[in-house]
């Protein structure tokens, strides 16, 4: 098992180091794909020389990066690719022992032979690594890989029972980028069902449990945003970071959502459209605990889908944080529809998005809407994955209860 | 998509695909040949029309009037030209000074990667002379262009010497809102291109150029004009540029609009509109016209000078001069009257064309077919692979299928051993690409030296080496597999994997070409998807090598050679052919590194690998 995840690991190193020395990385580094405002490296390359001059990085239009993340790069900005690198693989390290703890608790869950299981990990982890998304966002120096490496890290300290690095964490993971707020909710329900504690409003255990939790969270969000305010000096940043994220003032097209529609709206029905667009990643949460309740981690994969789609400025490296973990559902492979569909219009999209970039920007002879079509297809096909595990899910479980009280009623 | 979520309706779906592929596959075929053929119908095809309103409703009256001092400054030009010997600088400077323009040079020199034989030209070192009118009306932030190659020789020498006298007599007006640049460049593209990079501050070429010293506004359009005789019985209009780009249609309706209003004979692909569509004559007119179109466009070069311009968003067009044996003759006066009209029309642009069409093919000047018209050919065409990728995907699943859900049709087991296995031949047929992309220019000294060829002879023929070496390929990667694995159905699983990913990455490889190049993706559709839909390792291996290899992109360019060489009324013999088909390889090279023209690239690094694909799967057993 170490061996060929070694050798993984040596393969995704060397791919990245290559296409770090390669003239490829300027060309990768430019594609909205790929970056967006918030995570470029070049817009951190740009604060850290503000913040060296003494001028708030924020006092620009360019920069939206949380204080801490300037702060880190502040001491390590010769070594930034090695940052990323480590940070890739640090990920692919939690990644690893994450699935290889998980199976202990999914295991009465799974149908499947220990042998087969005993490949998830390495699986998740190849899914990961050699996944063309992540490599392209590592390369691009795209600071979404630091992001993911958090959420990674997160639900790892969260399978493993740790209640207040799991809070830390989330609460890290928040200050990010807002949306992995909705986390929240599985990952309570995860110590939950850890702890045996059931989920009923009128137990006393239930509510210590979660005002505990949530004061883990809150305290060390808290700590956090304190942190950068002294760093930083100024609240500069809650308006330039957060505000950015919710109001949506950078246009640039991407694989998203907003950009078309906020750029085609009226002015004065800003306000209300960008609440409509936000809610979606927010409001999916509660049917989704609820109906999921008992099934935590999917409900932590679901919702990381859902923030993907469904988040402002989405890139490639959030696409490809979902997409490692549908090794992890395998055992529902067999049910799942219109894979081929579905991986067909992934594909096809992924291909076209930067010919009708090149047709629209460079050639002229496309114009926006072409570009919009394919981003919308692109989610039509994210979309399309993600409610098919649900509804594979959904079914499985069911077949799954059937055969089981099948099987009691037998003795 | 309740159809696709109903397992029992999907089942049924499946099922009918399944069963009735292979017919399918074959309707969709002969409807995508016919579809495209009906395109060049007349009843199918639309009126062009002005869309652009600032060129359309303003009237302008022609007043230029000095033909025939053009016609003697052409002579005095000719004599200047054949004292230095080339270009005559000074000449030239000195002609556009007194003009009154601002006049500016620019000196290039680039060395070809190997020498051109066509051209013969290896070392090229030259000037691009030019000269600004600035508008007097306007705050000079836009500006137009007209250029005129100065060629060796004594061709186009009328093409400078309309220019200036054009120059002339733009000088003296008022109306003029965009500043006029007129340029006479060198050694006509490579010239071009010195100078639109040193205009736009790029190099990405590799050309070493002077810097300009004298800019004007953002270029909206550009006219380049080639004229070689006094008179001329018609003008023709070239519009396919670098990589099969098109100028928005607009410039063509403009130039049509003013051959009709001062009777000028006009003509695209050298071909003359016919009235008479319902005859069969008239259709097969049609048909060779698009025909042409689609040649030119798919081997992506750029065939005038203003094709270069196309890259920077500049709308360009060549206008040419043709001087046959017709009684009808137009003289100099009425082109330059026919420039004048169309320089002022754009003069009163008010933003760069976009209203009109930028995907379109031609049957005749006035008759135009739009993307949504001629997609759906290629639509058909892909769509195959699709079907066919889909048959297959379901006989993967079908073995793996638990009994308890064979309602769900389709599963594919990624972990099993093959995946990693169907990477050998995909890795070796890139590599084989690169090798094709990379060692026909770099090894030409060494082919030189060890055997009897020019240079150009050594690029070429090593480029045709690497290809029938590539071919002998799947041997050695399928002898490597068998040890690797020896259990037959493995075998058959892994040939079935390798087609389902070959099939889908030329759909969307093709695809995507098509998006940006039509007629490349269309020819290449029309070659490539009858056999790699049809291919299996159990068909006679003779006969279906034989046919791959005549289907192969090389074979598409020999047929696209002769088939051009026919529309064009100039039919060559085989040997002749041969010939050609050779230069045409190395001016593929050539448009690639002197200009970057992608459809080298493109055929050596995509399309050939993603044949021999499929050449592996032929020699799978």
């Amino acid at each position: 098992m170490a061996a060929p995840l070694t050798l993984l690991l040596i393969v995704a190193v060397t791919i990245r180091a290559v296409l770090f020395r390669s003239s490829l990385a300027e060309l990768i580094s430019a594609r909205v794909e790929v970056v967006s405002p918030l995570n470029a490296w070049k817009r951190v390359v740009e604060g850290l020389a503000l913040l060296d001059l003494g001028v708030s990085p924020y006092s620009g239009d360019v920069f939206h990066e949380t204080p801490l993340m300037i702060y880190l790069f502040h001491f390590t900005v010769d070594y930034a690719e090695i940052v990323f690198i480590v940070s890739a693989y640090f990920f692919r390290k939690q990644k690893y022992a994450l699935e290889s703890d998980r199976y202990s608790a999914d295991c009465l869950e799974l149908l499947r032979s220990p042998k087969e299981m005993f490949y998830i990990p390495l699986k998740v982890a190849m899914f990961y690594l050699l996944n063309p998304f992540t490599i392209l966002s590592c390369v691009a120096k795209s600071t979404c890989g630091l992001n993911n490496a958090i959420i990674a890290l997160f639900i790892f300290c969260t399978l493993k029972g740790s209640a207040l690095l799991s809070g830390i964490l989330l609460a890290l993971a928040t200050y990010q980028s807002i949306y992995p707020l909705t986390l929240f909710a599985p990952a309570l329900l995860f110590f939950l069902q850890r702890l045996y504690i059931p989920v009923n409003l009128r137990r006393s255990s239930f509510w210590f449990f979660t005002l505990q939790y949530a004061f883990m969270y809150v305290g060390s969000l808290v700590v956090i945003t304190g942190l950068s305010f002294f760093l930083l000096g100024s609240w500069d940043f809650i308006p330039s970071v957060y505000g950015f994220i919710f109001s949506v003032p950078d246009l640039t097209p991407n694989i998203g959502l907003f950009w078309y529609f906020f750029a085609e709206m009226f002015e004065h029905f800003r306000l209300f459209f960008s609440c409509v667009f936000q809610f979606n990643v927010f409001f999916y949460t509660i049917p989704l605990s609820i109906k999921l309740k008992e099934h935590p981690v999917f409900l932590i994969f679901m919702q990381i889908a859902i923030i993907s789609i469904f988040k402002s400025y989405p890139t490639v490296g959030d696409v490809a944080l979902y997409m490692a973990f549908l090794p992890a559902w395998s055992h529902l492979y067999r049910f799942l529809r219109n894979i081929f569909l579905v991986s067909c219009v992934l594909l096809a999209c992924s291909a076209l998005f930067p010919v009708l970039w090149h047709l629209w920007i460079y050639a002229g002879s496309a114009n926006s809407n072409f570009y919009y079509a394919i981003t919308l297809l692109f989610n039509f096909g994210q979309v399309k994955v993600f409610t098919t595990t649900w509804l594979t899910n959904c079914e499985w479980k069911n077949r799954w209860r059937n055969k089981v009280s099948l099987f009691i009623n037998l003795y | 998509m309740g159809l696709l979520s109903d397992p029992s309706r999907r089942k049924v779906l499946t099922g009918l695909l399944t069963r009735l592929n292979t017919p399918i596959c074959i309707v969709c075929y002969l409807a995508g040949i016919v579809w495209f053929m009906g395109l060049a119908f007349e009843p199918f095809t639309l009126r062009t029309y002005m869309s652009e309103n600032a060129m359309g409703s303003t009237m302008v009256e022609e007043r230029f009037s000095s033909g025939e001092r053009a016609l003697s400054l052409a002579k005095e030009f000719d004599a200047h030209k054949r004292k230095a010997g080339g270009m005559p600088v000074e000449w030239l400077v000195k002609a556009m000074q007194s003009r009154g323009l601002e006049v500016f040079t620019q000196s290039f020199s680039r060395k070809l990667p190997f020498p051109d034989e066509n051209k013969e030209r290896y070392m090229v070192r030259g000037t691009n002379v030019y000269g600004i009118l600035r508008a007097p009306r306007a705050p000079r932030t836009e500006a137009l262009v007209i250029t005129a190659p100065c060629s060796p020789g004594n061709t186009n020498n009328q093409a400078v010497a309309l220019l200036l006298a054009l120059a002339q007599y733009f000088r003296n007006q008022i109306y003029w809102a965009k500043d006029i640049i007129f340029l006479v460049n060198e050694h006509d593209l490579i010239g071009t291109q010195a100078w639109l990079e040193g205009y736009h501050h790029t190099n990405i070429t590799g050309m070493e150029y002077s810097p300009l010293q004298g800019r004007a506004g953002s270029i909206q359009a550009a006219l380049s004009l080639e004229l070689s005789s006094d008179v001329i019985t018609s003008l023709d209009l070239v519009l396919e540029g670098l990589n099969g780009q098109l100028p928005n249609l607009d410039l063509a309706n403009l130039f049509y609009a003013f051959c009709q209003k001062l009777g000028v004979l006009c003509t695209i692909q050298g071909k003359l509109q016919r009235n008479d569509w319902d005859t069969a004559e008239g259709y097969t007119h049609a048909a060779q016209t698009m025909m042409l179109m689609v040649l030119k466009q798919a081997c992506g070069r750029s065939w005038g000078d203003h094709g270069l311009f196309l890259r920077y968003h500049i709308e360009a067009a060549s206008v040419r001069g043709i001087n046959s044996f017709r009684h009808y003759k137009t003289d100099a006066t009425t082109i330059g009257r026919l420039l004048e009209g169309m320089v002022r029309k754009l003069n009163n642009l008010l933003e760069r064309l976009h209203q009109s069409y930028f995907f379109y093919l031609l049957p005749s000047l006035s008759r135009f077919v739009s993307i949504g018209y001629y997609m759906p050919a290629f639509g058909l065409l892909a769509v195959i692979l699709l079907l066919r990728a889909l048959d297959l995907w379901v006989h993967l699943g079908a073995p793996a299928l638990a009994p308890s859900c064979h309602c769900f049709s389709v599963s594919l087991q990624p972990s099993s051993p093959g995946v990693l296995t169907v990477l050998t031949p995909v890795v070796i047929s890139h590599l084989t690409g690169v090798a094709l992309y990379l060692l026909p220019v770099h090894l030409q000294e060494m082919a030189v030296e060890h055997f009897p060829v020019s240079e150009t002879e050594a690029v070429v023929l090593t480029a045709i080496a690497i290809y029938t070496a590539g071919l002998a390929l799947p041997h050695n990667t399928q002898r490597y597999t068998h040890r690797l694995i020896l259990m037959q159905f493995i075998l058959r699983y892994m040939f079935t994997l390798l087609k389902l990913t070959a099939l889908l990455y030329l759909a969307v490889l093709l695809g995507c070409t098509a998006l940006i190049n039509f007629s490349l993706g269309f020819i290449l559709a029309v070659t490539l998807v009858p056999i790699t839909a049809s291919i299996t390792p159990h068909m006679p291996k003779a006969l279906y090598a034989l046919v791959m290899v005549l289907l192969s992109p090389a074979f598409t360019i020999l047929y696209c050679v002769f088939i051009y060489q026919e529309l064009i009324e100039a039919p060559v013999s085989v040997s002749e052919g041969w010939m050609l088909f050779l230069s045409v390889i190395s001016q593929g090279i050539l448009d690639h590194a002197l200009y970057g023209s992608l459809v080298y690239p493109l055929l050596a690094l995509f399309i050939y690998p993603c044949w021999l694909m499929f050449w592996n799967i032929l020699f799978w057993n």
